[in-house]
């Protein structure tokens, strides 16, 4: 296959990069850049959209002997990602842009782009498995958690479909990091111990509710408890997510003594409800704008789903009605926020995924 | 960076091959010990290189020995006179605080006038050019001749990088002669293109550059005349007339003066080679490509536009999907702009010059030299047009996802 390598800078793109090239496809390495204003660049090496990063994916382009290019993608990311982030933030939800990042932008614009280059697809170093198998109407791709459980990525791929899947390819997900690590030292590409990068790629300092401040404004609104009491105050609800503990500097104890939790945001009033813990917890979910890896589900689903980043996996079914996705959860799960994805599970396979759009909690009696 | 049996270079305006002469005599000196400032044998042989290749080069440019200072190639030299310029006019009075320069200067001397202005409280003027990308005289008269009295210095470059029109730079001279005011122009893509005379076109400081015309990367020259103070950027040993201190690079600069000799030797009849080719390549493009648009002064000559050089519009295509499309078949070639960490951004000389946004990221830049053949322009031709529907259908998949 012709392939375009998404390269990041980072260690697992640059083998990923590698083992297409061993693998006998014709690999051209590209790296994207996502800020609209190159010299605004953060300068840390954790992300990747510094100059440092481009260098590094350019320098391991190099060093595997492919042709290398960077692909300006800014106002894609812009468009898509950063304002959607925003959006989300500001309607009192709690977004996923890598996720978003992967929907709109690495296989969607690029993918399109090299599609029309010339190119049959992409490959990343997003740690997941792709297993091709026969279906009634022919082959299908399906996508399933990386071996390393640690470092799987399914999660936020969770958000591709089959013909996305057919023009992927990721070869990290038999392996773990330690392993691709030493890959990397051992093909002599200087990014073998470059740490792995965890915050979100455009927010420099991984303060979030920083920078939306420096984007939003001050918006101050009341912290109340479950009884509508006030008991505190803030600068902007975008600052909170459902389940968060830290930072809500409450004037006003509770009558237990015991931590509060963020329970609820409402936008529109700027109203942030905090209450115990047991309240946080969660029993059913409903999902809108799904999308499914192959063909949805027909009947109610006995599966597992994932909902959040690196979070547990929960037993549930799975309903689907039309774009409405309900989610009755085995036992309750704690902090689950609008906003965020519902990756749905069928053992190590992904069926696909929903934003969460509410929940329902289970009040203990 | 030689035409290779799979590979065909387009790109010699961003550096061309070495001449086989210049690398075998820089070979040879790389060979040999010598610190051209050192007093003792070694020193004195050393010494003797660099200076027979002052004056070869100074010979070949119509300058004096002494008005050629060595440096590290044309960024540098740039630096040097638009700074040094800046710093002494300035100190001389400090009324002077003004920068006049074209639209289409190249980075190097863009960004250091740039940078005067944050830092060193300089005012720039810029000086519009027409739609060929050419200086316009009227306005340049004007914003002299405003306040004439302020002008530290005046660029203007022989010909431009992207587009390889001509500039006017007798004329540019002749306006700021009535007020005294030193005229610097970048010259590094006329050299061995055009025939260039210092001393006859009344310039005072004139940038070079080695690997543009055959020599080595690493090494040129601004030649300044005598009379013309300029406040230098590195300080030490004082070394090339105090302007550029640091040790004479013997090496380099013999393959800088084998390679200029050469070129300039050969520049009448290679210009004719040249500019057959470049017709050749223009032809196929405008015949295989009829909605390409080619750019600049359609006119050759020293009055017009430099013989290498080729800058196209492909409507609807993006100038780096050409490029790497290009690249994938083996011809290199270049968008002409600058890159920013390696984001293209549509040029600025471009935008000077009127085009829109679209246009200016729509283009490439062909360039030819003295290793470029018929077969090479042949090689373009035979992959431009799937490579070109490609780009365009590439481009239609990007503004429908805007």
């Amino acid at each position: 296959m012709r392939l375009i390598a998404a390269m990041s800078g980072g260690v697992d793109s640059a083998v990923a990069a590698a083992r297409a090239v061993e693998a006998g496809h014709d690999v051209t390495g590209v790296h994207l850049a996502l800020s609209r204003n190159p010299k605004s660049y953060r300068s840390g090496a954790r992300g990747c959209c510094s100059i440092e990063d481009a260098g590094d994916a350019r320098r391991a382009a190099d060093a595997i002997g492919i042709p290398f290019f960077v692909w300006d993608m800014s106002d894609e990311f812009a468009d898509e990602v950063v304002d959607d982030f925003i959006a989300e933030y500001t309607a009192g939800r709690t977004p996923n842009p890598c996720l978003r990042c992967n929907e709109k932008i690495k296989f969607a614009a690029v993918l399109d782009r090299a599609v029309a280059l010339g190119f049959d697809g992409v490959v990343t170093g997003h740690y997941a498995r792709l297993v091709t198998t026969a279906g009634a109407a022919g082959e299908v791709v399906e996508l399933h958690r990386a071996v390393d459980h640690g470092k799987d990525q399914s999660y936020v791929l969770g958000v591709l479909t089959q013909d996305q899947l057919r023009r992927s390819v990721f070869p990290l997900g038999d392996d773990p990091k330690t392993l691709v690590r030493e890959e990397a030292a051992r093909r002599g590409l200087q990014v073998a111990n470059k740490p792995d990068s965890h915050d979100i790629c455009f927010i420099a300092d991984g303060d979030n509710a920083g920078w939306l401040a420096d984007k939003l404004g001050p918006q101050p609104g009341p912290i109340v408890d479950e009884t509508g009491a006030e008991v505190g105050a803030h600068d902007g609800a975008y600052a909170y997510t459902i389940g968060q503990r830290r930072g809500l500097r409450l004037g006003v104890p509770a009558e237990d003594g015991k931590p509060r939790f963020v329970l609820d945001i409402e936008p529109v009033t700027r109203t942030v409800t905090v209450g115990p813990r047991e309240h946080l917890a969660v029993g059913s979910i409903e999902g809108i704008k799904p999308l499914w890896c192959a063909e949805p589900p027909t009947e109610t689903l006995e599966c597992t789903v994932q909902l959040r980043a690196h979070g547990d996996e929960h037993r549930a079914t799975v309903a689907v009605d039309g774009d409405t996705v309900r989610v009755e959860l085995f036992d309750p799960a704690m902090g689950i926020a609008p906003g965020q994805a519902c990756v749905i599970y069928d053992g190590t396979r992904v069926v696909g995924s929903a934003t969460i759009a509410s929940t329902r909690r289970v009040v203990p009696a | 960076m030689t035409t290779t049996p799979d590979r065909v270079y387009l790109d010699h305006a961003a550096t061309t091959a070495m001449r086989p002469e210049a690398v075998e005599v820089m070979h040879a000196e790389l060979l040999r010990t010598g610190n051209p400032s050192s007093l003792h044998e070694a020193g004195r042989r050393a010494r003797r290189v660099v200076e027979e290749s002052r004056e070869l080069i100074a010979e070949r440019l119509g300058a004096r020995p002494s008005e050629v200072v060595f440096c590290s190639g044309g960024t540098e030299a740039n630096n040097l006179a638009i700074k040094g310029l800046y710093w002494s006019r300035r100190s001389e009075d400090p009324r002077r605080d003004r920068v006049v320069f074209s639209s289409i200067e190249h980075h190097a001397l863009l960004d250091p006038v740039t940078w005067l202005a944050a830092h060193e409280g300089a005012r720039i003027d810029v000086t519009p050019v027409d739609r060929q990308g050419r200086v316009r005289l009227d306005s340049l008269r004007e914003s002299i001749e405003e306040t004439p009295g302020d002008v530290t210095a005046i660029t203007t470059m022989w010909a431009n990088n992207e587009m390889g029109t001509i500039q006017p730079v007798r004329e540019v001279v002749e306006i700021a002669r009535e007020h005294g005011i030193p005229v610097h122009s970048d010259a590094v893509q006329a050299a061995g293109y055009l025939p260039l005379d210092f001393a006859a076109t009344g310039l005072d400081a004139m940038t070079v550059t080695g690997h543009k015309l055959g020599g080595p990367v690493g090494i040129g020259a601004l030649v300044i005349r005598r009379e013309v103070t300029a406040t230098p950027l590195l300080h030490g040993g004082g070394q090339e007339r105090d302007l550029r201190s640091g040790t004479v690079g013997t090496a380099l600069i013999a393959g800088f003066a084998t390679a200029l000799d050469l070129t300039i030797q050969e520049q009448e009849r290679s210009s004719v080679r040249i500019e057959a080719l470049r017709a050749r390549l223009v032809e196929g493009i405008t015949r295989l490509i009829p909605d390409a648009v080619v750019n600049g002064d359609p006119e050759t000559g020293p009055q017009h536009r430099l013989p290498n050089i080729a800058h196209v519009t492909f409507p609807g295509c993006e100038g780096d999907a050409l490029l790497m499309l290009l690249d994938a078949q083996g011809v290199e070639v270049s968008t002409g702009s600058a890159c920013q960490a390696g984001v293209p951004q549509p040029s600025h000389v471009l935008l000077a010059m009127g085009f829109d946004d679209a246009a200016a990221r729509g283009s490439l830049r062909f360039s030819l030299g003295h290793t470029s053949t018929e077969a090479d322009v042949d090689r373009l031709l035979e992959v431009l047009p799937a490579v070109h529907e490609r780009a365009r259908s590439a481009g239609l998949v990007r503004s429908r996802g805007r």
